[in-house]
């Protein structure tokens, strides 16, 4: 049961839009109060999350590998699975970023009759992943039409790769089906997969429901109740916002402030949630490191600083207390004067 | 704080990157695109929220009613008919692409609508 409460949770927050919106006034506040909040506790909440990792030790080398380290010559290595270097350590991050490379490694355990374990490769998690993040990723590239002003190529060049099927009026976006079905799928998964919905928690499903629910919104106000939806009006708003000159110069569709205010959401949620692995791919010490730990000595940062302190020294220091308690000394005593 | 020398400089690339709207307008808002209405017509086909939010949709009903069904019946409204065609009907009024249609379609960058790939726009 533990979707029911952000279910609920997400539905109350619509419902307070939609309410909330109602009021007389209360567009400024969704319009631009909250929007202008909610970027501020994303960008700060995001510093401050990163920051905050920053100032953690790495007491030990631990890059995890799962190919051949760095050997004899003749021996050949696995650039990416143990890199030596921060050129390798870049081209791991940079396809684990970019293409999931990890992910791509997962497996699914199964129990046959016997009984026997078997292993099998299972690319969905990774192919419905993949695609869920790339379709945000052109989704909020899209959305930049709405915060720019001329519109730059990039963005009407991606807005007409996204629709280029041409199919409907208004034409349809791929990425609004594709992110639709990344979605359902991870939500899915956390469901139906007994050992995955055993460790799903409430934060897990919140965002899914919550990103769920900003996609449904906006599609509903592309494709289906588009009456006041005034693009142009949205525009100003959107622009208004970004040059600190916010107006919202007509009645726009409340399902518009219900879309804005869960997007809000998000952004104030971000850098306090598991959401942060986008921040966190980049500070991951199992991925960042190098795996070198036979070529450079890593020191753990918080050792305290011990000077060499060599026998000699030793004795220096202690010769009188040594003698004086007839343990042998290398070198003796000088002798005493009034001798 | 350690590894300052790369984190410092990755979070300013972040927060200067998620900004970028901010600082690619520049603080100044372009003006809001203004439409030349007819000046001599008090009302189109739709009421105004109705053309505003599905004129793409009735364009493309007309155009499938018409070329793909054949059916070029036409409609009346208040005593007067019309035809379901975008040049007579539509830039009898609106005779003017670049003043009526492109300052909207230009502004939220709304792809250019294939009615042009057929029609030529009016010249005037």
């Amino acid at each position: 049961m533990k979707y029911a409460f952000p279910l609920a949770a997400v539905i109350a927050l619509v419902l307070i839009a939609l309410i909330g919106v109602q009021i007389p006034g209360m567009q400024y506040l969704f319009g631009v109060a909250i929007p202008y909040l909610a970027m501020a506790l994303f960008l700060g909440g995001f510093c401050y999350r990163v920051i905050y990792w920053a100032k953690s030790p790495v007491p030990f080398k631990i890059p995890t590998t799962c190919g051949q380290g760095y050997s004899l010559p003749w021996v050949k290595q696995d650039k990416l699975e143990a890199p030596v270097n921060t050129g390798q350590v870049i081209a791991r991050l940079f396809l684990e970023i970019f293409l999931f490379r990890s992910l791509w490694r997962n497996t699914k355990a199964t129990v046959h009759s016997g009984p026997k374990l078997t292993y099998e490769s299972s690319k969905w998690l990774w192919l419905f992943g993949i695609l869920f993040h790339y379709s945000f990723l052109v989704i909020i590239i899209r959305h930049m039409r709405y915060f720019l002003d001329p519109v730059p190529w990039l963005v009407s060049f991606v807005e007409t790769a996204d629709s280029l099927l041409e199919i409907g009026s208004p034409l349809m976006y791929t990425t609004d089906v594709v992110i639709i079905l990344g979605l359902l799928f991870l939500l899915a998964r956390r469901l139906f997969n007994p050992q995955v919905r055993y460790i799903s928690l409430s934060n897990d499903y919140f965002p899914l429901f919550l990103i769920l629910a900003i996609c449904i919104t906006g599609i509903l106000m592309r494709y289906g109740l588009r009456t006041n939806v005034d693009i142009v009006a949205i525009k100003q708003l959107a622009v208004g916002l970004v040059t600190f000159s916010p107006t919202i110069v007509a009645e726009i569709s409340s399902l518009f402030y219900v879309h804005l205010f869960l997007v809000c959401v998000l952004l104030a949620y971000f850098p306090f949630s598991k959401l942060m692995h986008l921040g966190g791919v980049f500070l991951s010490p199992t991925r960042n490191m190098a795996n070198d730990s036979r070529m450079k000595r890593h020191i753990n940062p918080w050792n305290p600083d011990i000077k060499p302190h060599s026998y000699a020294a030793y004795e220096d220091e202690f010769r009188e207390d040594m003698v004086e308690q007839g343990i042998p000394v290398e070198k003796e005593l000088p002798p005493k004067a009034n001798d | 704080m350690y590894d300052s020398g790369k984190i410092i400089p990755g979070l300013l690339i972040f927060v200067l990157f998620v900004t970028i709207p901010i600082w690619y307008n520049r603080g100044t808002a372009q003006a809001v695109p203004e439409i030349v209405l007819p000046k001599d017509v008090e009302s189109c086909v739709l009421p105004l929220a109705a053309i505003r939010s599905d004129h793409m949709k009735l364009l493309m009903t007309w155009r499938d009613d018409v070329l793909r069904d054949g059916d070029r019946s036409t409609f009346e409204i208040e005593g007067k008919q019309y035809q379901k065609s975008l040049t007579l009907t539509c830039l009898q009024c609106h005779a003017n692409k670049e003043q009526f249609c492109d300052p909207c379609h230009t502004y939220v960058a709304v792809r250019q609508p294939n009615c042009w790939d057929c029609h030529f726009a009016p010249v005037e």
